[in-house]
């Protein structure tokens, strides 16, 4: 596929940022705005509440990141306007406020000496503005370099090591030189292959800070760890689908980042990059944990390789799926968004396979919804760092 | 027909990619990265994603897929056996 000149249809941001989605979202900062959220886009058609159990007395780097995934969300380009809800309204304005940078409309409401009524109406008019506006909004030819592409793959099996995996990394090896800007994660899962991504990082400073990551990490599991982790890392579906081993399922795993692209930067949790390329961004194996913190970082389409068969979706990120397993591709053909099976009985190249997740990509950049969007498959699932205070 | 795939040829386990493999098959493996085939017996039924192995493996023995160690052998593996969890262990953590 010649991608010198292609290009894709998208919403321009006031930030100047390209989304492909133009939700208006209603926001809780914590649980105990969830209700008000929910009844708000349950009140204005066409708009999402993103509801999640976290945002009370969390301190530390742990309140930064919670504030950091929740303004990131807001902001993300996919997003055209959002309402905050709170049930106080000093943090509504903080998160509200971070969301504002990018020049797109937002509006706080704080429950406190108000109630649930009240905050719900109000809010609700603001979020009827905000659809109505959004709804004129008109999609534009923009160049492949303002894609923003993320990935990560679950309910892994060896499939996804030899089919659907190879063909992210065909296909983020074809985005690479025409300046997209990328990011894969998943530290622990890296382990095994660790040495094999050190290589691959642009420069001695990048490897640093990607092994200082990794080696943080490292130091969780074996703080914790009650057992050689063989119930957790693979999973119990992994092993179903025939993974042995971490390093099994690492060397697999690692087949999304290609075979030419290099790693120019790493990212802490749900932090934007700086500029076009490959990034590497520290942060949970969990599937839904780590398509969040990559939609807090601004990413608007997801390659999501899958063996056994996850059904994830994010409210604001189209999660597009590929699989090489036959009887997944059977089984669970609702899900899955491109079928690279035949690269397993010779019948389709890897070449073939990542044109294939390429044709995905714009279709689904121009509007078409993902498998996981039809179905509804919403998981915002937030990155706790530790207890609560 | 592709039976099993093998990464690289100084693996020592192959992927079987159908389903129904019986115990006594005649299997025809793909090397992807050299792009040759190989013929194997299967030793016992193994289900589609699982492995076999395509070296003899003794207990210590390192396994190698993708030309690189993904654990330990912790119980003999015959040619065309079935490689997993009961006789192979990771060696980290």
């Amino acid at each position: 596929m010649d991608l010198s000149k292609a290009t894709f249809w998208g919403y321009k941001r006031e930030n100047g940022r390209i989304g492909v989605r133009n939700h208006v979202i209603i926001l809780p900062v914590d649980d105990l705005s969830n209700a008000a959220a929910e009844a708000v886009a349950h009140n204005i058609k066409g708009t999402m509440a993103l509801p999640h159990p976290y945002g009370r007395l969390q301190f530390g780097a742990d309140l930064d990141l919670h504030f950091r995934t929740l303004i990131g969300t807001g902001a993300n380009p996919n997003v055209a306007a959002v309402v905050v809800i709170c049930i106080e309204e000093g943090w509504a304005k903080k998160v509200a406020d971070g969301i504002a940078a990018t020049g797109k409309p937002v509006a706080y409401f704080g429950i406190e000496q108000h109630g649930d009524h009240d905050t719900i109406m109000r809010a609700s008019k603001k979020a009827k503005e905000f659809v109505q506006w959004a709804s004129e909004l008109r999609r534009e030819e923009r160049p492949l370099k303002d894609l923003w592409v993320s990935t990560k793959c679950g309910e892994s099996d060896t499939t996804s090591g030899c089919g659907a995996n190879p063909t992210v990394g065909n296909a983020f090896d074809k985005l690479y030189p025409h300046g997209a800007t990328l990011v894969f994660g998943e530290t622990t899962e890296l382990t095994g292959g660790e040495h094999l991504v050190a290589a691959r990082c642009r420069t001695d400073e990048v490897r640093k800070k990607f092994q200082f990551m990794f080696d943080r990490y490292q130091a969780v599991v074996e703080a914790h760890k009650t057992s050689d982790l063989s119930d957790s890392q693979p999973t119990k579906g992994n092993i179903e689908g025939g993974l042995t081993t971490i390093e099994e399922k690492a060397l697999g795993n690692i087949q999304k980042i290609g075979r030419k692209c290099m790693i120019d930067g790493v990212l802490d949790k749900a932090e934007a990059p700086t500029g076009p390329g490959l990034w590497f961004m520290d942060s949970s194996s969990a599937a839904a944990e780590m398509v969040t913190l990559v939609a807090a970082a601004g990413y608007v389409v997801h390659f999501f390789p899958t063996g056994q068969g996850n059904v994830i979706g994010n409210p604001i990120l189209p999660v597009i799926k590929l699989c090489a397993n036959p009887r997944t591709v059977r089984t669970m053909s609702e899900h899955i968004d491109v079928d690279v099976s035949g690269l397993l009985r010779k019948e389709m190249t890897p070449d073939q396979a990542g044109d294939a997740l390429l044709e995905c990509m714009f279709r689904t950049a121009n509007g078409r919804l993902t498998a996981a969007e039809a179905l509804g498959h919403r998981e915002f699932v937030l990155t706790r760092l530790y207890e609560s205070a | 027909m592709i039976h099993f795939v093998v990464h690289d040829e100084n693996d020592s386990v192959g992927v079987v990619v159908v389903e129904g493999v019986k115990s006594g098959a005649t299997l025809t493996g793909w090397i992807m990265d050299q792009d040759k085939e190989i013929t194997f017996k299967a030793a016992n039924d193994i289900p589609i994603g699982h492995k076999l192995a395509i070296k003899p493996l003794a207990k210590g023995d390192t396994v190698i897929k993708y030309g690189t160690d993904i654990g330990r052998v912790v119980a003999p593996i015959g040619l065309g056996e079935h490689a997993h969890v009961h006789n192979i262990k990771t060696k980290r953590w």
